[in-house]
């Protein structure tokens, strides 16, 4: 890796660990999405310094492109309740500064000593080789990996997502006023059903003991 | 400079601990979701930076891949479920959502 990639690479991941304390410690949630947002393009940069294209244009395009924004969509909805009243605040940055306490040793740790690998090399394509060369990381390469190897993942996961659109929609949906009436009615019959069957029960076992217990 | 992959993994488990302190910390349960969101993120560049330090397949990208998939499904059931609380609860503070019946 040359010392354009060094520099990159401790330039996004200063901004990525700054963007994480943002997302964490801010109090109004609409600046903590933003925060994410930023930590998220940072990750795609890293992505691509590891040369992941595809898996870095994918980050940008679900997450910045479509998590993010349900979250600011949700939180628009919410509106002016969506920051929480002032918590105890010297719980949160006591907790907070033993976190970092712990983090700031790991990070440390890992840093200085050897983990893994060196960095090999990659047999990357000539650029006259054109579109048919695979490179790693590359639409070609990646694309043959997961429709190979990944082929039924990849269907479930569509079924996935679609339960998921299934379940978000029924959840957010709420009832509107003929249901929770309709709702309402089905369950005092119910409850008027039990109360009865208990009454019974109970005037039963009054017979029965009445008469000494035949 | 080389770039270890020593430093990817020290990245991904400071953004980690940052998530997971976040989210035990935070009491608004959004935020809350973006803390989780940080911790996927974190798993998913430790899975890119293994994959590129032993390149003979595309396994750890295609994890990388499932996992960003299940995170935005994840995001979406969830972010569905703190609609339903704010439309019961009239609050997204997580201390209120005590009793599971009002």
């Amino acid at each position: 890796m040359t010392a354009a990639g060094g520099v990159l690479f401790y330039m996004f991941a200063l901004l990525a660990v700054l963007s994480a304390l943002g997302t964490v410690i801010v109090h109004s949630p609409i600046r903590a999405a933003m925060s994410l947002l930023m930590h998220i393009v940072c990750l795609s940069g890293l992505f691509l310094l590891l040369h992941a294209h595809l898996i870095a244009a994918l980050q940008m395009l679900v997450y910045a492109g479509a998590v993010v924004v349900l979250f600011v969509f949700v939180i628009m909805m919410i509106g002016p309740s969506a920051p929480e009243p002032p918590v105890l605040r010297g719980m949160i940055v006591k907790t907070a500064s033993i976190g970092v306490l712990i983090l700031l040793t790991a990070l440390l740790a890992f840093s200085l000593m050897p983990v893994g690998t060196r960095l090999t090399p990659l047999a990357l394509c000539a650029p006259e080789q054109g579109a048919e060369c695979e490179q790693f990381g590359g639409v070609v390469a990646f694309s043959k990996t997961l429709f190979q190897n990944g082929l039924v993942p990849f269907e479930l996961i569509s079924v996935l997502l679609t339960v998921a659109i299934i379940g978000a929609i029924a959840v957010a949906r709420g009832r509107s006023a003929e249901e929770t009436q309709a709702l309402r009615k089905k369950r005092e019959a119910e409850d008027q059903k039990r109360l009865a069957q208990e009454a019974r029960e109970r005037a039963l076992a009054a017979e029965v003991s009445a008469h000494g217990g035949h | 400079m080389d770039i270890e992959l020593g430093q990817y993994l020290a990245l991904s488990s400071v953004v980690f601990g940052l998530g997971a302190i976040g989210f035990l910390v935070r009491r608004n349960v959004l935020v809350q979701l973006m803390c989780i969101e940080l911790m996927l993120n974190s798993v998913n560049l430790m899975f890119v930076a293994f994959n590129r330090y032993s390149p003979d397949n595309h396994t750890g990208q295609l994890f990388a891949f499932f996992v960003i998939a299940v995170a935005a499904a994840e995001a979406a059931v969830g972010l569905a479920i703190v609609i339903s609380l704010f439309r019961l609860k009239k609050t997204v503070h997580s201390d209120r959502a005590d009793t599971l019946r009002n």
